[in-house]
């Protein structure tokens, strides 16, 4: 829903208890609060209770929504903020390898120089492409993944994204520049190898 | 105007990608860019990879999650009869 005020009645209707209109909402923004808790979570059931306790979150503390941000901002915070909670949940004692260094600090100077842009469209329009794309987003340092995710997914702006996960906007850009050339070196890692007679240059 | 390093280059990469950066920070990357090998295969690189993750197909929620979903927020009734 793009229209503010169709977004305003209905924030009305589910502050007031209509059951409908809480069921409209799921139908308008469950599938990218879903999309947005699969990438987070990386699992099917662990996502699926993301989604349940977002709205659950959602509509139970509609009251304290005020409308700053949209609803659709809004419920990817929240989103956000369980997937978080839950990782949290699971290994408490454990910093992720990937969060143990600041993911807007350090280098990133390409490594991996493989010109494989130029390779034919067939081998980069193949399943197996895909599935290492996948992989490669799911294998991304957690904040630079939630960023990525928002902007790059899911087509949120800057503004929004910094509003969802509470931070500046100018940590979006940089997780966003950062989290675009990690992906770019792990396809140039996985096309070296599939074309291992090409040349590959080192960046100084 | 001062020539853009390799390293200026990367900084300003992902505005020049997304249409953002300014005309002068354009022609500066585009004119290193015809001069440095190693740069013009990070840009290409890079765009190509921005092409190919906005071809990924979006992951669909599975139906039976989403009547979950109804049913535990007490709404199973409020579900929409398939289309």
């Amino acid at each position: 829903m793009t229209d503010t005020s169709d977004e305003k009645a209905l924030l009305a209707r589910i502050r007031a208890g209509d059951k409908a209109a809480c069921a409209e909402c799921i139908e308008l923004h469950s599938p990218e609060v879903y999309r947005l808790a699969l990438r987070l979570m990386r699992n099917e059931a662990e996502a699926e209770d993301v989604v349940q306790e977002t709205f659950l979150s959602a509509f139970k503390g509609i009251d304290q929504f005020d409308g700053r941000a949209n609803l659709r901002t809004w419920l990817y915070r929240i989103a956000y903020n369980t997937a978080l909670m839950r990782h949290r949940r699971a290994e408490p004692e454990q910093v992720p390898v990937d969060e143990a260094a600041d993911p807007e600090e350090g280098s990133i100077v390409p490594q991996a120089l493989f010109d494989w842009c130029c390779l034919p469209e067939p081998e980069l329009d193949r399943a197996e492409v895909r599935a290492e794309l996948e992989s490669a987003i799911q294998a991304m340092p957690e904040k630079l993944r939630a960023v990525f995710v928002m902007r790059e997914l899911e087509e949120l702006s800057t503004q929004d994204t910094a509003a969802a996960l509470g931070v500046s906007e100018d940590v979006v850009k940089t997780r966003l520049r950062r989290g675009r050339m990690w992906l770019r070196e792990r396809l140039a890692g996985y096309f070296s190898l599939k074309a291992p007679a090409m040349e590959d240059l080192n960046y100084d | 105007m001062t020539d853009v390093t390799c390293h200026d280059l990367l900084d300003g990469l992902s505005d020049y990608l997304d249409g953002e950066a300014s005309g002068q920070l354009c022609a500066e990357i585009e004119r290193h860019v015809a001069n440095c090998e190693k740069c013009r295969i990070v840009v290409d690189t890079l765009r190509k990879t921005v092409t190919l993750y906005h071809q990924l197909p979006q992951p669909l929620m599975p139906a039976e999650a989403r009547e979950r979903l109804y049913k535990r927020l007490d709404l199973a009734e409020y579900l929409p009869k398939p289309k």
